[in-house]
């Protein structure tokens, strides 16, 4: 089927001091076309929309939106000229609600009463309830994704551009945000998908543009291809599944019952009776949509936040009203999801670092000194092990890509020998290679007889590594079940279904 | 009609004027903290205001000119700030207590030769008969132009926050500037034009205080009601109402505090200095409690870099 052209991009470059995030790129959709952007974190799939979008200059290259030349200069123009994005992150505010959000991204927006009433009407046309008086720091992830989506619909788009809106759904959100997806698609409005979900790619797309450092390596057809053949374009290389040695499980080494904490964090989620028990070599995955309590159970597992000291047990030994000092003395160490600032003091460099977890149990101190040549000799142990590239040990954190400092975080806890690995986000902004070769070692581990907890929205990645699965939502843990046998319908049932979302019903 | 020798009704007109240049400064700090930036020179930028309206309007002899005088040299001493902060990116709270350093010091050099000049007065806005009714005469028909216009900036900036595009851009602004700068709001830019509002405002509020209420130049002439603006911001939960509320329990302790030592109460006068500022902070506290979500803005105090 040939559609008439709607958006031909051509040459475009963008150089960012040190690295080219676009060299040539070149491709074109069509009216009503479902059109992929694909590529590891990194590619330069973000640039590139944002150029279409008018947030960044290109270099150089050429745009024509239905023939006529296409620079915007600011995203107001590309709004104007009916260009939508519904982003990943980072545009939704808080503290306001779903009117006014919806009005910050519009041109002309109508007053508020009038607005409210065709936020209804719409979300009811495209089955995406919404109430506009709404503050969204209440709302869940997937009522934020309609947030986002709604702004851009009621600006009648021509192209929507989607920057990886699955990673915050579940299954069966997914499967509805398709169906709204396909049904935009009949009415004749183009979409731009970006994602490094395959599966997901192959059941929506018709076409997919895939990158690789910043250049076009392929254009296909998604339904053609397998979810392998792409992904190896994708990356270049041919991909390795880690290989899982199972370690004799044994006696739990993690207990945790009836835990319940408020949320420090402002628009939080509550923990209410999380129970879980982990034994010496078993990996539990704990899955959930972004907000569900993911931070809070962290800190509640770090020591962090404190409960009655019953209520988590560290190899029988009740650790629930020790800091994170003490549960690190005890054998459990955890990794939180934020690099820059929770995991990671970032203008420190790669030693201090190291020492500021690993100092208790590495025997980092002496007479209250901290030792710094076996400090320096244990962040270097960490460079090499897990591969991480720095110039050296004494950069700042900061400094180095998200990827090389997820590895050397990773490899600092995993290193200290703990008996309880708790980590939540293993691989967030990581590269496919480098993501494989951490959740090898989160196996390894396991295998060693340590007992981990992996708290993750990659499902993937989940069914991957994890012995047993388990679901929070809204701060409440689902029973943990053999991951073995899962099918993915399951698994959406225990994430809460579609969070009361309907089908499209209008045809 | 007094009480213990205070009159309700003087006491209240009084309040009204002394809680001017307070609530001046704190409705404009309040504009720039809703943006997103917390400028902790409220006070140098009113005593340079005071300064700058003095000479303006001793100069010209016009006061209404040296009110604008006034809030011209407080912006443009709010925009070193600006400049420092969302230009090179400074911390905020270091510029804003070094501004405030530097405008009492540039204020005590400029004033030089200006100690024991009369500025010419702030006339009342109403004729006198309508200022001699009973009761409402003074409060409602006895100020200057400049209490109505603080009370009716209150009305405006409440109005502007909630209601209008331009205020849900600040609010938007000081809740993510993340988001913001994804929608292709100028975060800088905004944040910039708000400071510089903030600087007029306290400078306006300055100018009150060296035109009106003292009325002549001494150094250090607004004596650390910039601060008390400042944390009738906080506790006033950023909102205009509330802030008015603040500034007039300010005022009116202090004057009430001043009647009550000319009467010769019985309390020690060290306690009644300190009670003004022990009262408002006490009652925006109990205002202000209670809510978990108190409103401050998610991105106060944080610089913002478009780096990506």
């Amino acid at each position: 089927m040939t559609r008439p052209e709607l958006l031909r991009v051509e040459g475009i470059t963008k150089a960012y001091p040190g690295v080219v995030a676009n060299s040539d790129v070149s491709f074109s959709i069509g009216e009503g076309e479902i059109h992929a952007l694909l590529g590891e974190n990194g590619a330069g799939k973000s640039t590139m929309v944002k150029m279409i979008y008018g947030l960044v200059r290109p270099d150089s290259g050429t745009m024509t939106l239905r023939g006529a030349p296409y620079q915007p200069a600011k995203p107001a123009e590309a709004r104007r000229s009916g260009v939508a994005m519904v982003f990943q992150h980072f545009s939704l505010f808080e503290a306001l609600n779903v009117a006014e959000n919806v009005a910050l991204g519009m041109e002309n927006p109508p007053a508020m009463r009038e607005l409210a009433a065709r936020i209804r009407a719409v979300s009811e046309e495209y089955g995406l309830p919404l109430d506009p008086s709404r503050m969204v720091g209440d709302l869940s992830a997937g009522e934020r994704q309609r947030v986002e989506i709604i702004r851009c619909l009621l600006q009648d788009p021509k192209l929507l551009i989607m920057d990886e809106p699955t990673s915050v759904l579940t299954p069966q959100e997914v499967e509805i945000l398709f169906r709204t997806l396909r049904q935009l698609a009949r009415e004749g409005t183009a979409i731009l998908y970006i994602s490094h979900k395959l599966e997901e790619i192959r059941s929506l797309c018709d076409e997919a543009t895939i990158l690789r450092r910043g250049k076009v390596v392929a254009t296909c057809t998604p339904r053609d291809r397998t979810a392998r053949e792409m992904a190896e374009l994708m990356v270049g290389q041919a991909l390795k599944t880690p290989e899982r040695r199972m370690g004799a499980k044994s006696e739990v080494a993690l207990g945790v019952s009836d835990l319940s904490l408020e949320s420090p964090i402002p628009f939080g989620t509550s923990l209410k009776g999380v129970s879980f028990t982990v034994a010496k070599g078993e990996v539990l995955g704990i899955a959930g949509v972004a907000g569900n309590g993911q931070d809070e159970l962290l800190l509640a597992l770090s020591g962090e936040l404190k409960a009655a000291p019953d209520r988590v047990r560290v190899a029988g030994q009740p650790v629930g009203d020790c800091g994170p000092v003490e549960r690190r003395r005890a054998g459990l160490v955890a990794a939180p999801e934020d690099r820059y600032g929770h995991a990671a003091a970032p203008d420190m460099s790669l030693v201090e670092n190291a020492f500021l977890t690993a100092g208790v149990r590495k025997g980092l101190t002496r007479n209250g000194f901290v030792d710094w040549a076996g400090t320096r000799k244990f962040a270097e142990e960490i460079i090499a092990a897990y591969d991480v590239r720095t110039p050296g040990p004494d950069v700042a954190a900061r400094a180095l890509s998200g990827g090389n400092l997820q590895k050397f975080l990773m490899g600092r806890e995993l290193m200290q020998g703990a008996q309880v690995i708790v980590i939540n986000q293993p691989t967030w902004g990581v590269d496919a290679a480098a993501a494989a070769s951490i959740r090898q070692s989160i196996l390894d581990r396991a295998g060693e007889g340590a007992a981990v907890v992996v708290i993750s929205q990659d499902l993937d990645e989940l069914l991957e590594v994890a012995d047993s699965f388990a679901v929070l939502n809204e701060g409440r843990l689902t029973k943990p079940r053999p991951t073995e046998g899962l099918t993915m319908d399951e698994i959406g049932l225990m994430m809460g279904g579609a969070h009361g979302m309907e089908v499209a019903h209008h045809v | 009609m007094d009480w213990g020798g205070i009159n309700p009704v003087i006491l209240i007109a009084t309040l009204m004027a002394s809680a001017v240049p307070i609530l001046l400064a704190a409705l404009g700090e309040t504009v720039v903290e809703r943006a997103g930036v917390l400028n902790l020179g409220v006070e140098g930028m009113m005593v340079i205001g005071a300064l700058g309206g003095f000479i303006v309007a001793v100069q010209t002899g016009s006061p209404v000119v040296g009110f604008i005088g006034g809030a011209v040299c407080g912006a443009a001493l709010s925009l070193i700030f600006a400049l420092l902060t969302q230009v090179f990116l400074a911390n905020q709270v270091a510029t804003g207590l070094a501004l405030t350093l530097f405008g009492l010091g540039v204020s005590s050099l400029g004033g030089q030769g200006y100690n024991g000049v009369k500025p010419p007065p702030t006339g009342k806005l109403f004729p006198q008969a309508l200022a001699d009714l009973p009761v409402v005469g003074p409060i409602v028909f006895g100020h200057d132009w400049v209490v109505y216009f603080s009370i009716a900036m209150t009305a405006v900036l409440w109005w502007v926050l909630k209601a209008t595009r331009v205020g849900l851009i600040i609010r938007a602004v000081g809740e993510s500037h993340e988001a913001a700068h994804a929608l292709g709001y100028k975060v800088n830019r905004i944040r910039l034009m708000c400071i510089a509002f903030g600087g007029a405002m306290a400078g306006m509020g300055g100018a009150y205080v060296s035109l009106a209420r003292v009325p002549q130049w001494v150094d250090g002439i607004t004596a650390g009601a910039g601060w008390i603006a400042l944390a009738i911001v906080v506790f006033a939960s950023w909102k205009p109402w509330r802030v008015l509320i603040g500034a007039y329990l300010f005022g009116g302790i202090t004057v009430l505090q001043l009647n009550l030592q000319v009467a010769g109460s019985g309390i020690p006068v060290e306690y009644l200095s300190m009670a003004p500022y022990l009262i408002t902070i006490l009652v925006l506290v109990i205002i202000s409690a209670g809510r978990k979500a108190n409103g401050a803005p998610a991105s106060l105090g944080q610089n913002f870099h478009a780096s990506r």
